[in-house]
């Protein structure tokens, strides 16, 4: 059983992001590290191989992105993934969701045959949750998302989701796109051994060329929608904070929500 | 005049507000087409609905072979209606759902998407917040049929009656679409409180409840308050999951967001850093929300939320 999980190498929330002259996300010169949801993804990929013992189940870790990216797929490495695929090219830069997930489509369909593609619930910097269906549209395979729970038995899994209005049980037989959410499971911290063994592990560098991409199907000038302009806000400031002794406290914020027209 | 289709978000024939904002969005870029994918006894009562905000068009989608399945048919249903019209864009209220049908429908008709608008301007120019909050960025579609998810609260629906023209279609679904099997769906009871999205004021309580979200309703209540969440308490059962504010709950952005007992974390801003007025209660002086507090009060809220509770209703009498 092949199964991939695609993670993504993003900007860490907890830095300060931003963007470039053009636009794009700066991904270069900030520190990085494999979105925090996508932990969840490698997780899942992980527990389905080993609930599969006797069938020589094997995880393989995709990423897309630039040279640092590389990163995101050792981290899923470090946890358990078999071995790793990174494409890289200098022309990817800029893509938008579309052009990425025609990139891993066709990165997947190289590793082929797959059995289950595994992504988290969305990347902690666009934060789109579109690129799991936009794999399954392009690969023509059935779709799990927003999974809070996942069972695999045999040929099939079944989810449970949590949608805005219901939770819903949600089953599909094999091959398959899988996303979970960060209530499937915690997930695993590398072990030293694991780390150890990441650098040993098998780990591809793939060109556009390589899963017969062209250069001028991704990449900013190929994208489908463009931004104009990334305008910074000022970030918050601290305003008035009193301490309560004997009800002032509930006083001061009542006299504070009237002044602001809430009451 | 290029049609802008709309999906209607409902449940059960019951058109939800995100849909009148939706329309009025839809009237600055053509005329505005609703698509109720639905059951067809609830169709006389939704174009009533979405005629009053400008709906010249409505295409009923019989449900009867798409709700059993995942996201798949309905983008394929969407496609179908698409192909063979003028269409200015495609609008879709921001859920989860419709965003996967929106990346579906992206890909099929070759067309560029943007999730997550705040705004929409006449000429297709979207606005968007990101970094969770901390940026606000300009975008446009330059290829195809622009698709757009918008979030709630982008606009303020304007009731101005469009022509309410239904127009049924024969969309097919392949068995390709029908992979993915509903099983189950048990709906969420309702509680009676404005949508945690949709609200002008969002009361939300974290560990610091201690499990006593009774004291928090009651403040949301008096406030006429949707009632929110830390993940910590939806953790620990305090509080279903639907309820929870964050970067892997809702998002919300309401005019006045109180946390209560909540300490800030980043995930927890990802989804309520751009409320218009915060206010927080907290017994830590130190706590990272009230860094982004516009009032905070330092104090326990065992004695903090009722006298709150209490103040609000007498002030409003
Ligand atoms: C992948 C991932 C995704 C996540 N997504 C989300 C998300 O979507 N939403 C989210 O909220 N979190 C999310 N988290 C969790 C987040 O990191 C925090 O753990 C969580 O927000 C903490 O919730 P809290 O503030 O209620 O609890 P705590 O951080 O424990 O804070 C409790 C606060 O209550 C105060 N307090 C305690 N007792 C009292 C009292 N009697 N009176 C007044 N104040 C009191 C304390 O001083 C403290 O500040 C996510 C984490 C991860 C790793």
């Amino acid at each position: 059983m092949n199964i991939v999980v695609c993670v993504k190498h993003v900007p860490d929330a907890g830095a300060d992001r931003r963007f470039e002259a053009d636009h794009t996300v700066d991904r270069v010169d900030v520190d990085g590290l494999l979105s925090e949801l996508d932990e969840y993804a490698v997780e899942q990929a992980l527990r389905i191989k080993e609930s599969r013992d006797g069938d020589d189940a094997v995880v393989i870790a995709l990423t897309v992105g630039p040279e640092q990216a590389v990163d995101a797929v050792r981290k899923a490495l470090q946890m358990g993934a078999d071995k790793a695929v990174h494409v890289l090219d200098d022309a990817v830069a800029g893509s938008d969701a579309i052009a990425t997930s025609l990139v891993l489509a066709k990165a997947v369909e190289k590793l082929g045959p797959v059995d289950l593609v595994v992504g988290g619930l969305a990347s902690t910097d666009a934060g789109m949750s579109v690129l799991p269906s936009m794999l399954a549209e392009r690969l023509g395979l059935p779709q799990l998302t927003g999974a809070s729970s996942v069972e695999a038995s045999g040929g099939a899994l079944r989810i449970e989701r949590d949608t805005d209005t219901a939770t819903e049980v949600v089953s599909a037989t094999l091959p398959l796109v899988l996303s979970v959410t960060d209530r499937s499971g915690e997930a695993r911290y590398p072990s030293f051994k694991g780390i150890m063994a990441a650098k040993k592990k098998p780990l591809d560098t793939w060109s556009l060329a390589d899963i017969g991409v062209e250069a001028d199907q991704v990449g900013l000038s190929a994208a489908w929608s463009t931004v104009t302009e990334t305008v910074a806000r000022p970030p918050r400031t601290a305003g008035e904070i009193v301490t309560d002794e004997d009800g002032s406290g509930a006083a001061a914020l009542a006299e504070f929500l009237t002044a602001e027209k809430f009451i | 005049m290029s049609e802008v289709l709309v999906l209607i978000d409902h449940v059960a024939g019951s058109v939800r507000k995100p849909t009148f904002e939706l329309l009025t969005i839809a009237k600055r870029l053509g005329s505005p087409s609703a698509v109720f994918i639905g059951s067809p006894e609830h169709v006389e009562g939704v174009v009533e609905q979405v005629r009053e905000y400008g709906a010249d068009k409505l295409y009923p989608i019989d449900d009867a072979g798409l709700r059993d399945y995942l996201v798949a048919p309905k983008a394929e249903a969407l496609q179908q209606l698409a192909a063979g019209r003028d269409v200015a864009a495609i609008l879709l209220p921001s859920s989860a759902e419709n965003k996967e049908i929106a990346g579906r429908l992206a890909v099929k008709l070759q067309s560029g998407l943007i999730t997550d608008a705040v705004d929409v301007a006449a000429d297709g120019t979207t606005t968007q917040s990101v970094f969770a909050g901390g940026y606000s960025v300009t975008a446009r579609v330059t290829k195809g049929t622009p698709i757009i998810t918008v979030k709630p609260n982008s606009a303020a629906p304007e009731a101005s009656p469009g022509s309410g023209i239904i127009e049924h279609v024969d969309v097919t679904i392949s068995e390709g679409a029908k992979t993915a099997v509903v099983e189950k769906r048990e709906p969420r009871q309702s509680t009676g409180r404005p949508e945690l999205t949709e609200a002008a004021i969002v009361v939300s309580g974290g560990r610091g409840t201690n499990g006593d979200f009774a004291e928090v309703e009651r403040l949301a209540d008096a406030l006429g308050a949707a009632v929110g969440a830390s993940r910590a308490a939806v953790d620990s059962g305090w509080i279903p999951y639907a309820f929870q504010v964050g970067q892997t709950g809702k998002t919300v952005s309401p005019r006045l967001y109180v946390a209560n007992g909540i300490s800030g974390a980043i995930q927890h801003r990802a989804g309520m850093q751009t409320s218009k007025t915060i206010v927080a209660v907290n017994k830590d002086a130190e706590a990272p929300i009230f860094a982004i507090a516009d009032f905070g009060v330092v104090g326990d809220l065992d004695t903090v939320l009722p006298a709150l509770t209490a103040e609000v209703a007498r002030r409003k009498g």
